[in-house]
């Protein structure tokens, strides 16, 4: 396969993935907050199309459970009263993108409810809350990875086109950057801010925090394809010829780092998703009720869930898709022969 | 050089193995059997006769500070403390009646204010030196010295004034109080007689806080309670060893304890508490959480665990009424005068769903509660007290009745909004160490989003959190629980009265801030002086009416007490009162232990 093919189907596997979390309020059955209270920590109902006749059905259809008696989270299926999924129904308000009033899901039911993934301790539908959470986890990811490259590659190419004291205090303090423990840091910074935050002021704390702390890397790697590329004949060339130095930076050598920063935009993203869901885990990030992927996660902390309800950990398995995505996106990014680039153009330019 | 360890193991063994045969030969049973012929006078314990021998072990949620119970503060010490002290007259944590102890009887003068206790004869401290009269007057001297700033001190202050003890003889001690003291002999219960002959000198010379830590050797203290020191491993382990001066007796006239053994294992997480007893590790479990308990009741290999029914422990909303004057922000002055608002203040008492935080948070282990009695009191809950169900729409006529008002967003959304126009969002804080607290105030949140309140929930640290409530006062509202350690009302007695210091909601006020304050006030100290049960009882009833009617504390929910014990244990019998599991840990026995004493 091609590189540029295999480019193309990773972008293609993402764009699905993030168009479906984008669109969660439509692929959700439910709002996310919404408690069902008679129903707490319920196991996921399975899709069925045969029933207890060995009678097919067309339209798929669940078995709504039943506590049993005398417990508070043992339940059986209710064979006597399924309940069959309806396609594009009404039901829960939300906004689609953030603005759009909508009400149309994918699927539900008329009356009852119907949890395809469980529910959590408040009885909230797991499903709608891993694809509203993913939304709060990507974005949080792809705002601080943007924010990041965009310091680390403005950092970078001063330090590198400049050189002299600036490239040295710029990259002391970007060493000081990369050896100071991160995640104690942010403790530190999130215990610094006021006491009570709304989840959207919370959310872009965790953005501005997390890019604040990571762009040391990328700005030294910066650094160093600027280094090199000004040296190059054809940048000494239109030196020579009078080029200022706005112009050299934006037309010979900051091209060079584009290939470079697409790469690390692909690493960093799952990266700084990761860095969003350990700051909710540990109880920093976005709070209660509003999900997110770390939030989801921290159910986790308590020994009996993670020994009575393996569907909790269905928001963690979410992540591997996504990871895949980028990580795949990242190599085939990578084989992209950037040094090559230069040098065939630098060629070019010979002949 | 490397050899030496092993060496040293061995000889271990083999001095363990001549310690066993003897103790074969000198075997409580055996000594016991003498000792009744004596004439000591043993309290004789009713229940299942066990066997001699064994050793129990427990987890404990951190290292104790110390083992002197004159500084002792923090629960894990005086959970240590519980077993290697006694006291002159005890409480039974299953009964919840006083019953005697050190004083064989006691007797109230008419009046109420004298109290006449005698003592056993033949007492002895864990070190074999006796103990009498003086020793329970130096105690009492030790705790009302105000140098020495022991916790109990408030306690033995009554009307104002300390209480005056008195040495008649050797085995007889006089107790006389300024003002009759409500709930009379109860008062003694906890208050450890401390060794005189151990104590005396540093007290004189002030440095008896120096004395009891853990790491002094085992002879250096001593008590009389079932069991003493025998090693302390810091980060570990505590041992404890038998008692052989006990002066307690099963019904067949066996020496109690039976064990030989106590060993407190320091286990700081309740779920690592709930695998090692899992694993086997230890031999009993207390103060579970309903998920826990769940879990372990689901598969129950060679243990037992049991809900011994709801315990003493209240949970609650508050809201911020302190009068802070200038000092508080504009937003937080603004935010008070909603939580002043008594209607307010009901209106979210009716909306809070006890139900399901009983469902969801102790999964129907517990008990919705509206006063700050909990259904595992016996004998002290108003009947009159009401429970209204949830209801919204109440909620909602008291608000508008206060002059709120909804406005609808643009997502269909209703807001609250208050007379000045301001939507009504504050923030609860609870403690981020407590799961359970925090589902409780997500429940809240939700109830309350429901009329429209926007409430935010804030996990904090429980030290942050405590001093944000009780210094700083910078807060709106919190969650919080408190287990009263007695089914005595005067247990609560710094909650209820408005000078108290875990009066929460305005602690340590000068004078009462409100006339509903000042009533209770009144009601609580006229309880504590009032004569019979039924006095005591009205007055503390109208209390608890009053606090249902301005809801200073919102109540919510009291969890069950649930605890487990390997099935070999016997007498396992957990309380509702503290030490749950260990309040009769002279009786608990093993039983594969060496030896049925009962033959």
């Amino acid at each position: 396969m091609s590189r540029r093919r295999k480019t193309a189907n990773w972008l293609l596997v993402l764009g699905v993935l993030h168009g479906i979390v984008i669109c969660a309020g439509f692929f959700a059955p439910y709002n996310p907050v919404e408690q069902d209270r008679k129903n707490p920590y319920l196991p996921p109902m399975r899709l069925h199309f045969m029933d207890s006749r060995k009678h097919l059905h067309l339209r798929p259809f669940v078995y709504p459970f039943q506590l049993r008696p005398g417990t508070f989270d043992q339940y059986m299926e209710d064979a006597a009263h399924p309940r069959s999924l309806k396609f594009l129904i009404a039901g829960d308000r939300y906004r689609m993108l953030g603005f759009l009033p909508a009400r149309l899901h994918l699927f539900g039911t008329d009356n009852e409810r119907i949890y395809l993934l469980g529910t959590d301790a408040f009885g909230r539908d797991q499903l709608s809350r891993i694809l509203f959470g993913g939304q709060i986890s990507l974005l949080a990811g792809l705002l601080g990875a943007g924010l990041t490259l965009l310091i680390g590659w403005c950092i970078g190419a001063v330090a590198g086109y400049f050189g002299g004291w600036s490239d040295d205090v710029l990259m002391r303090v970007a060493e000081l950057f990369l050896a100071l423990p991160w995640l104690y840091l942010l403790f530190a910074i999130r215990a610094f801010l006021p006491l009570t935050v709304n989840p959207l002021q919370a959310f872009f704390l965790i953005v501005a925090v997390i890019a604040a702390v990571g762009w040391a890397r990328p700005a030294r790697l910066v650094r160093g394809i600027v280094l090199s590329a000004k040296e190059r004949d054809f940048v000494r060339a239109a030196r020579g010829f009078g080029a200022s130095n706005l112009y050299l930076l934006r037309r010979h050598i900051l091209p060079e780092v584009s290939s470079v920063l697409l790469t690390q935009a692909a690493i960093l993203i799952p990266q700084y998703v990761l860095a969003e869901m350990t700051l909710s885990f540990l109880g920093l990030g976005v709070p209660e009720p509003v999900p997110s992927w770390g939030n989801l996660l921290s159910n986790l902390q308590q020994y009996s869930v993670l020994v009575s309800y393996w569907w909790m950990y269905l928001s963690a398995l979410v992540m591997v898709p996504f990871f895949l995505g980028y990580l795949g996106l990242a190599s085939a990014l990578q084989e992209r022969p950037a040094a090559y680039k230069i040098e065939r153009r630098s060629l070019g330019s010979l002949a | 050089m490397r050899n030496y360890p092993a060496i040293v193991a061995r000889c271990r063994i083999l001095f363990r193995l001549f310690l066993g045969f003897s103790a074969l030969f000198c075997h409580p049973a055996f000594a016991h059997a003498q000792q009744n012929n004596s004439n000591e006078e043993l309290l004789t314990l009713p229940g299942e006769v066990g066997h001699f021998g064994g050793r129990l072990v427990v987890s404990l949620r951190g290292e104790p500070k110390t083992l002197n119970p004159i500084i002792a503060a923090d629960a894990r010490s005086r959970e240590v403390i519980g077993v290697m002290q006694a006291d002159l007259i005890h409480i039974n944590r299953a009964t919840q009646l006083t019953e005697p102890a050190l004083a064989k009887s006691w007797k109230i003068s008419p009046d109420g204010l004298t109290y006449t206790l005698v003592l056993r004869k033949g007492l002895k401290f864990s070190d074999g030196q006796p103990m009498d009269a003086d020793d329970v007057l130096f105690s009492f001297h030790v705790y009302l010295d105000e140098n020495t700033h022991a916790p109990q001190r408030d306690l033995l202050i009554v009307g104002g004034k300390p209480i005056v003890v008195r040495k008649v003889d050797a085995q007889t001690v006089v107790f006389q109080m300024a003002k009759p003291y409500g709930a009379g002999e109860r008062l003694f219960d906890g208050l450890a007689i401390l060794p005189r002959h151990l104590l005396e000198q540093p007290f004189q010379e002030g440095k008896l806080a120096q004395i009891g830590s853990l790491s002094a050797a085992a002879n250096q203290w001593a008590g009389l309670g079932p069991f003493r020191l025998r090693e302390y491993v810091a980060g570990q382990r505590l041992v404890l060893e038998r008692n052989p001066y006990y002066w307690k007796s099963d019904s067949t006239g066996n020496l109690l304890p039976y064990l030989d053994e106590l060993v407190f294992l320091f286990v700081p997480n309740a779920d690592a508490q709930v695998l090692k007893f899992q694993s086997g590790e230890t031999d009993l479990i207390s103060q579970l959480g309903a998920e826990n308990f769940s879990v372990l009741s689901r598969r129950q290999d060679g243990y037992t665990v049991t809900d011994a029914g709801p315990g003493l422990e209240y949970n609650f909303l508050f809201f911020n009424l302190n009068d802070l004057g200038e000092k508080a922000s504009a937003d937080l002055q603004r935010k008070q005068k909603w939580f002043r608002e008594v209607k307010f203040r009901q209106a979210v008492s009716a909306a809070a769903d006890r139900d399901a935080i009983v469902r969801l948070v102790y999964q129907g282990r517990g008990a919705a509660i509206w006063g700050l009695v909990t259904p595992g009191n016996k004998r002290w809950g108003d009947t009159n007290l009401p429970h209204p169900a949830r209801s919204l729409d109440r909620a909602r006529a008291l608000l508008k009745e206060a002059g709120f008002s909804w406005t609808t967003g643009p997502n269909g959304e209703s807001t609250l909004q208050d007379s000045g126009g301001k939507p009504v969002e504050f923030s609860i804080l609870t403690s981020s160490s407590n799961a359970d607290r925090a589902k409780m105030a997500a429940i809240l949140q939700d109830d309350l989003q429901q009329l429209g309140m926007r409430a935010q929930v804030v996990p904090l640290e429980f030290r942050s959190l405590l001093d944000r409530v009780t210094q700083t006062k910078e807060y709106d509202a919190c969650v919080m629980g408190i287990a009263s350690y007695d089914a005595d009302p005067n247990s609560d007695i710094n909650v209820w009265l408005s000078s108290g210091g875990t009066h929460l909601w305005n602690p340590s006020q000068t004078h009462p801030a409100t006339p509903w304050e000042a009533e209770i006030d009144h009601l609580i100290e006229d309880q504590m002086s009032a004569r019979t049960f039924d006095q005591r009882k009205k007055l503390y009833g109208r209390a608890q009416e009053i606090l249902a009617e301005y809801q200073p504390l919102i109540f919510l929910a009291s969890p069950d007490i649930l605890a487990g014990a390997k099935n070999s244990v016997g007498n396992f019998h957990p309380a509702v009162l503290e030490p749950y599991v260990l309040w009769n840990v002279e009786q608990l026995y093993l039983k594969n232990g060496r030896e049925n004493a009962a033959q």
